[in-house]
This record gives C-alpha cells, sequence and structure tokens, in this order.
C-alpha cells in the first residue's frame, strides 16, 4: 500500500514531495493563525521584542528536533536527545572550564562527543540488534546517570570562558542589519536547519537515511551497507544534540547536570507536528521547524494570556494527535 | 588470562558480600531524600555525612531520579527498612501516601526522623525542616518594600503538588494579601527548570508591562529568572530562592536582589544528630525549625549566611 508511494518516491520523489509541501503548508497555515489567534486575544502579544522571546524559546527544541528528525526518517527513534544535550553540555564545560582549553575545543568537544555516543546507540541498534526504542532508552539512562558523574551533580559555570555567552545569547547579525535583533542561537538552528535539509536531500547520507526508513531490507538487497548508515545516522543526531547542548548551556552560562529528561518528547512531538512520519521514510527539516515553532508560540501566547501551565501541556496534547490525524488524512487523499 | 580476570572479581565481589554483615555491629542510619542531583541535596548530605562523622556512625544518602518518583522512593525505603537499620531519617515526596511503609519501620522499631517536607502522622520522632510559609514571607517583604509596597509582581513556582512548592506559593501569597494591600500579583506560573523558567519570565514580562517584580521559588527557577532579566534588560525587581553560584553571582552582579536561602546542611545534621540522640533515649521535639535567612549583596559575607550558601 503505501510500498507504491515510496517506491515511486524513489524514482521521481513525486509522491513524496507532494504529501510533504501539502502538510508542511498546513502545518505552516496553523502556525499563522495560532500567531493571528494570540495576537487578537492576548493583549501585547504582536510586538517585535515577544516574536525574539519565541524564536529563541526555540532554538533548543528545534535543534533537538532536527536531531530526531533524521532517526525518524531512517525508521528509527531516539529517546536519548534530551539527556545527550546534557551530557555534551556537561562534556564542554568540563573541557572549557576544568580543563581550561580555549573556546572552539569545547564546541567540537560536545559535538564530537555527542556524536560518538550517538554511535553507540546506532551499532548497539545496526551490530546488536537491540530495538531503538529500547536502545535509546538505555542510552537516554546512560547520558543522564554520566552527566550527573562527570559534573559530580554540580553545575558546571563558564565564566572563565566569556564569550561562551555569546554563543547563544547576543545578536551578531544586529551588528551587521542593526534593527535585526536576532540571537545568536536562533541564527544556529536556522544554521543547522539548512545544512541538515542539504544533508538529507542533496547527498548519499541523506539518501540512504531515507531508504532504511522505507524500505530497509530492499536497501540490504541493493547493496547498501544498512548497519554502517545506521550508525552514521544516530551519530549525527548526537553530533547535532551536541550543538543543542551547546545553545542551552551558554543560555544558561553553566551546564546543569539535572536538566534535559522530557526534552525529548518535545523534540519528538516538533517533529511529528511537523509531519515526520513515526513509521520512517517520509519527512523534512522545514516541517520540524515549523512543528518547533507552533510548540514555542502556543507555550508563549498561552503564557502570555495567562492561562495555567497545565492547560498548556493539554492544548499540546492536543496539537499534537491532530497533526498525526491531518497527516492520515492527507496520505488517504493521494 | 581474561577468565581469571573475572574469576577474581567475582571472588572479590563474594567477600565484599561475605564481609558486609560486619558492619551491622555498627551503627547505620540510610537517609532518603527527595533526590540528589539538585545541589541543595548535596548540601544536605555534606551536613549529614559531617554529622555522621561525629557521632561515629555510617550512613547512605539516597533519592529517587527527579521529585516525581514517589513510587521509586518508596521502593528505596523499603529496601532500606529491609536493612534493619538501627535509625531513619526520611524527605517523604509525598506527605500522607508514604505512611504505610514508615509504619513498618516503627513496627519494627526503628526510629524515623523526618526533614525537608513533613509526614502526616506521628511515627517520625521529630521533623528537621524549613518553615517554607514563613520563609516565602520573608521573600514577599523583600519584594514588597523594594518596589515601594505598591504595583504589580508576578511568581513562577517551581511545581504546584510538592509540600514546598505549595507552602512557598502560599506563603508569598498571603503575606503580600496581609501586609501590602497595594501589591497586586497579576500572575503565578509553574516551570521546573531553569530554561522553562526564562521563558515563563520573559512571558511574564511581555504579558504585564507594568510588572515591577518577581519572586522565583527554587534555584532553578531563579537562575531562569536572572537569564530572562538579564535578556530583557528589564529594571523590575527578582527575588529568588535557595543558593548556587548562578544565583548568587546574579546577585552580586545586581540582577537579582535577594534570596532566601535555608540552612541544608543544617538539616543534614540535623537528622543525623536526631537519630543519635535517639538511640541515646533522648526524647526530641515535634518539629526542629532549621532556620532561613533573607540575603542580598549587604550580608552575603555574613559569617552566618555565609556558612548555609552553597555553590
Amino acid at each position: 500500500m503505501t510500498d507504491t508511494t515510496l517506491s515511486k518516491a524513489d524514482d521521481g520523489k513525486k509522491g513524496i514531495i507532494s504529501i510533504g509541501t501539502l502538510q508542511k503548508a498546513v502545518a505552516f497555515v496553523v502556525l499563522i493563525a495560532l500567531l493571528a489567534f494570540f495576537s487578537v486575544f492576548a493583549p501585547n502579544f504582536a510586538q517585535w521584542s515577544n516574536m525574539v522571546n519565541i524564536m529563541q524559546a526555540t532554538a533548543v527544541n528545534g535543534v533537538l528536533g532536527v536531531a530526531v528528525t533524521f532517526v525518524i526518517i531512517s525508521g528509527g527513534i531516539d529517546l536519548s536527545v534530551g539527556t545527550m544535550m546534557t551530557l555534551t553540555a556537561v562534556m564542554s564545560g568540563i573541557i572549557l572550564t576544568n580543563l581550561g582549553m580555549p573556546l572552539p575545543f569545547g564546541i567540537i568537544g560536545a559535538m564530537l562527543f555527542g556524536g560518538l555516543m550517538g554511535s553507540v546507540s546506532g551499532a548497539s541498534i545496526a551490530k546488536l540488534k537491540i530495538p531503538p526504542f529500547i536502545a535509546t532508552l538505555g542510552m537516554m539512562q546512560i547520558a543522564r546517570g554520566l552527566a550527573l558523574v562527570f559534573s559530580g551533580a554540580k553545575p558546571i559555570y563558564f565564566n572563565d570562558t566569556p564569550s561562551y555567552y555569546y554563543i547563544s545569547s547576543e545578536s551578531s547579525i544586529s551588528r551587521i542589519i542593526p534593527s535585526l535583533e536576532v540571537p545568536n542561537g536562533v541564527l544556529i538552528m536556522f544554521a543547522v536547519a539548512i545544512v541538515s535539509s542539504i544533508v538529507l536531500n542533496r547527498t548519499i547520507l541523506g539518501r540512504y537515511v531515507f531508504s532504511l526508513g522505507s524500505n530497509e531490507e530492499a536497501a540490504r538487497l541493493s547493496g547498501v551497507n544498512v548497519d554502517f548508515w545506521k550508525i552514521v545516522t544516530y551519530g549525527v543526531s548526537g553530533m547535532i544534540c551536541g550543538v543543542a547542548g551547546l545553545l542551552i548551556s551558554s543560555r544558561l552560562n553553566s551546564a546543569q547536570p539535572a536538566l534535559g529528561l522530557g526534552y525529548e518528547l518535545d523534540a519528538i512531538a516538533a517533529a511529528v507536528i511537523g509531519g515526520t512520519s513515526l513509521s520512517g521514510g517520509r519527512g523534512t527539516v522545514l516541517g520540524t521547524i515549523i512543528g518547533a515553532f507552533i510548540m514555542s508560540v502556543l507555550t508563549n501566547g498561552l503564557r502570555v494570556m495567562g492561562v495555567q501551565e497545565e492547560w498548556k501541556i493539554v492544548i499540546t496534547g492536543v496539537i499534537i494527535i491532530a497533526a498525526v490525524y491531518v497527516d492520515i488524512l492527507l496520505r488517504k487523499k493521494m | 588470562m581474561k577468565k581469571t580476570l573475572i574469576a577474581s572479581l567475582f571472588a572479590l565481589g563474594a567477600t565484599t558480600m561475605l564481609t558486609a554483615p560486619a558492619y551491622a555491629q555498627d551503627v547505620y542510619f540510610p537517609i532518603i531524600a527527595k533526590g540528589f542531583s539538585h545541589q541543595f541535596w548535596q548540601a544536605v548530605k555534606a551536613g549529614a555525612e559531617s554529622a555522621a562523622e561525629r557521632n561515629g556512625v555510617k550512613i547512605t544518602f539516597e533519592g529517587p531520579n527527579t521529585e516525581a518518583e514517589i513510587d521509586k522512593q518508596t521502593d528505596i525505603l523499603n529496601a532500606a527498612i529491609a536493612k534493619k537499620p538501627q535509625g531513619l531519617g526520611f524527605a517523604a515526596l509525598d506527605s500522607q501516601a508514604q505512611v504505610p511503609a514508615l509504619k513498618k519501620a516503627a513496627d519494627a522499631g526503628i526510629p524515623i526522623v523526618a526533614f525537608d517536607s513533613g509526614v502526616e502522622s506521628d511515627l517520625p520522632l521529630t521533623t528537621c525542616t524549613t518553615d517554607n510559609l514563613a520563609a516565602a514571607a520573608a521573600a514577599a517583604d523583600g519584594l514588597a518594600k523594594a518596589i515601594g509596597e505598591a504595583g504589580e509582581v508576578a511568581a513562577i513556582i517551581h511545581d504546584q503538588t510538592s509540600a514546598t512548592g505549595i507552602g512557598r506559593r502560599d506563603g508569598f501569597l498571603n503575606q503580600l494579601q496581609a501586609a501590602y494591600p497595594n501589591v497586586t500579583v497579576v500572575d503565578v506560573q509553574y516551570a521546573n527548570d531553569a530554561l522553562k523558567a526564562a521563558e515563563t519570565a520573559k512571558a511574564m514580562l511581555q504579558a504585564h508591562p507594568n510588572l515591577k517584580g518577581i519572586f522565583a521559588s527554587n534555584e532553578g527557577s531563579a537562575i531562569g529568572l536572572a537569564v530572562a532579566m538579564k535578556e530583557t534588560g528589564t529594571q523590575i525587581v527578582g527575588v529568588g530562592f535557595d543558593s548556587g553560584k548562578s544565583q548568587k553571582d546574579a546577585i552580586m552582579d545586581g540582577t537579582l536582589l535577594g534570596s532566601i536561602t535555608q540552612n541544608p546542611v543544617g538539616i543534614g545534621e540535623c537528622v543525623v544528630d536526631s537519630l543519635a540522640k535517639a538511640l541515646k533515649g533522648e526524647t526530641l521535639p515535634t518539629v526542629i525549625d532549621t532556620g532561613f535567612y533573607w540575603y542580598d549583596k549587604s550580608n552575603m559575607d555574613d559569617p552566618k549566611v555565609a556558612a548555609v550558601l552553597y555553590d
């Protein structure tokens, strides 16, 4: 049934593009509708300063969403992205604060370490044949535990590296275009999204990620080294978690080792709202970013309206289910 | 080679297990906290350890991963009781749900000392705790005075179900209502980590342009409040709770006005000291208030205050 769409997709990508585009369009319309709704009903919502707030609140979840999008398209799932983010933040703290190395080492170290841990997840899935849900559930705990062990269960501060704060919080672009005060963290999120989008659509890695997710057996039979590309996929996801780790620790000017549980669910929700199919083979980075924006507009708007946190959680849940329902409807129509 | 190594490891493990009962001669108190990763609990642990050394007793300090895992904490409690210790320190995540498990300990004749939050029962010999209502009222005083006792304020509370969350929220709100008629609370929201608290504070500033001050009810939410105030450059008054390096730095550089510190080290000491006293047959008061202080730039270096602040 879906196989026909997918094989068509492999030929010309026609099927995928039309569903994907339609769904992104739906997500985008939802986003605009939410912005319009809050502009009318939440006083003081529609101001540039608040748009900056929303963008900044999207950065961490958006980047984690991109990380998990890679894995979900490949037919897997990654429950470890939240605590992995924390672990990479701790790693960058150890390199910069405890070892006193210069900033680039912290940035590269966090990303490489994330990549390494991600590859471990990938290897246990590909080589030990552990289901992704279980392997990454295990990794979620391992990363959480290691973050506490490495940091001695204490936050690590970046006061010795003053430039660390600029990763996420200042706006470099406003020095060039003064009116465009978009914080660096947001620019980094967009950069991650653009690079990931190119990787997914224009490189061999991207092609294999999609073919793993649509039909792993077919990929294997056509000579793809399935195990290797799975490990790479989870490695890339882990590396992107490293970027999220840098963003969050830069904003808090500290690596908080107890933080991170629950962030994986927000990331998965962003991907799903943006049209990434949990059964694999289908999804876009742009969709995930729109999904992450929908979530943060919702959170911010409801807070500005003064709606209780409890209801905010309920409404987010309803939106996730509605998004997947739209997905099902669209696929039936095709 | 490898096999012998593994075998000897096993042998080592076995001997440790066999020698373990020898400790049963010593006095052993398991201390069960609400968590262990928060700096606050690390400070309680430090206090408990120093008191253990002073009293010549052995302790273990355990807690669940998060402060929502009541079931896990009950498991830890049951495992501790099974070891037949000479005393038990316990910070209940739920003041009622864990009474049956505690009853088992009491029936086995194990003295119990509650700490941090109370247990709604007369099983514990005493409770070593901060009066959260009074402590949050002091935060309300600090905030109200700084804004000239008039204007709009808001609160970010770390959670809506625990005794500390409820106590600090109500202590703050009640004091404002009772003592400062011209101060209005326009918003109370909940955020359980620093990043979420930062976004919450920014949304509050956005929604209420006339806001004069925000109270954040624990270390994580205070860090978030400070981040939000730095990012927006707002001139409102921020008041926090507990300490930690981020929060202390924010007070030193003037981002936050001040904060309330409990005495976590004192809480830890109180638990072990009380258990040791109970073993000697001394009677204990029902509640031991371990105290709190308002601190700001002016008194952070006061030895009395500095001693209870942690990094």
